[in-house]
């Protein structure tokens, strides 16, 4: 009777298996094969880069079914690096991020229209600085498979351009400097 | 005046670094709390911190000698008239000033160096980066300075407030041996 049952089981997973596309990922940030990171103008003259080095996050994705994909990052704006001591302190200053009053920014998603093949406009609530706001990130599906370590992975890209002013940052940094580029790369895991 | 301590009076190595560190730091103070409030755009944005580092740095050289002379020399003798708890007093209240006064330099510089660059000072040398590996070092070595700062300046206030009342209301020469003008 057990022995049935198993073999009943066994069965039906083996069936069912191949038609499980929608999946749940958890963003890899214990190997870090996931960044956020960004650009702003320095004057009109150049960029300064940084990234968040904490944040974790997850998405479901469904390869057949991408408008019902969804994405969920959490992270720790105290963690903002910009390679200078001096002005990574100043960062999270009430000039900028603030970091007492909101130690974290959020990004949820509300929707996923695809625009082509392999692309899609994620739009979600991001909130920075104790701001919500809607955002679109033009996202890009990078690839998917297994890893040489039993597990399933699937990579994505994507960029948007956020206006400092519109999450309330108090600091202006002159005309050129009132953007800043997100660039995110994320591997998830799945579960 | 001769360089050393007398008995009487303080001697003008004492009396000069004494009267010059007071100047500068609250000079340090007034410019550190104004150069934080300054925007983006002001001609002064890096200039004020570069002298308020760079000053503070020769400053921390020149408290270094300063310990390095109160412990080897012999100070004036204690002003005759004030009773145990007096000479108590005074001794913490110089204590904490001396240790306000390197807690402030050592944080300041431990901010500037928290990811190993190290300080340029007036463009003649860099001091290096000894210690950056603390977590968000920049951030706690920020928040001591600021504290340790206001401390010491309402300490040091209340330090020439005491030289005042012993000169005016005791009318002894705590104040005066200071400017090396005690009665031998």
């Amino acid at each position: 009777m057990f022995k049935k049952t198993v073999a009943a089981l066994a069965l039906s997973s083996a069936i069912f298996a191949g038609h499980a596309t929608a999946a749940d990922y958890v963003i890899d940030t214990k190997g870090q094969h996931a960044f956020v990171n960004f650009k702003i103008s320095h004057l009109g003259y150049s960029w300064v880069w940084g990234n968040f080095e904490e944040f974790e996050g997850g998405f479901s994705f469904d390869a057949d079914k991408p408008e019902t994909s969804k994405v969920n990052v959490t992270l720790q704006t105290a963690s903002v690096d910009t390679n200078n001591a001096e002005r990574d302190k100043h960062l999270r200053s009430g000039d900028f991020l603030n970091v007492s009053e909101h130690p974290t920014a959020t990004f949820k998603s509300t929707a996923v229209k695809p625009t082509g093949e392999g692309t899609a406009d994620i739009t979600g609530d991001l909130t920075l600085n104790g701001v919500t706001k809607p955002v679109v990130i033009a996202a890009k599906f990078l690839g998917e498979g297994k890893d040489p370590w039993g597990g399933y992975r699937a990579g994505f890209e994507g960029t948007t351009t956020l206006k400092l002013k519109d999450f309330d940052i108090k600091m202006d940094l002159g005309p050129a400097s009132q953007t800043v580029d997100l660039i995110i790369s994320v591997e998830g895991v799945r579960q | 005046m001769q360089w050393r301590n007398s008995p009487n009076n303080y001697g003008l190595v004492s009396i000069t670094m004494h009267w010059l560190i007071a100047i500068a730091v609250f000079g340090l103070f007034a410019l550190g709390y104004w150069m934080v409030g300054l925007n983006y755009y002001s001609s002064w944005y890096h200039t004020a911190p570069d002298i308020h580092k760079s000053v503070g740095l020769v400053l921390l050289a020149l408290m270094i000698f300063r310990v390095v002379w109160r412990f080897s020399s012999s100070g004036p003798a204690p002003v005759p008239g004030h009773s145990s708890w007096v000479h108590l007093a005074t001794k913490a209240g110089h204590g904490l000033l001396y240790l306000g006064l390197f807690g402030v330099m050592v944080s300041g510089y431990l901010i500037s160096t928290a990811e190993g660059r190290g300080i340029e000072v007036f463009g003649w040398f860099e001091v290096p980066a000894l210690i950056s590996s603390i977590p968000d070092q920049e951030d706690i070595a920020g928040l001591v300075h600021q504290y340790l700062a206001w401390g010491l300046v309402i300490l040091s206030v209340l330090h020439a407030l005491a030289a005042l009342k012993h000169h005016f209301i005791d009318r002894d020469s705590t104040l005066v041996r200071m400017l090396g003008r005690a009665d031998a």
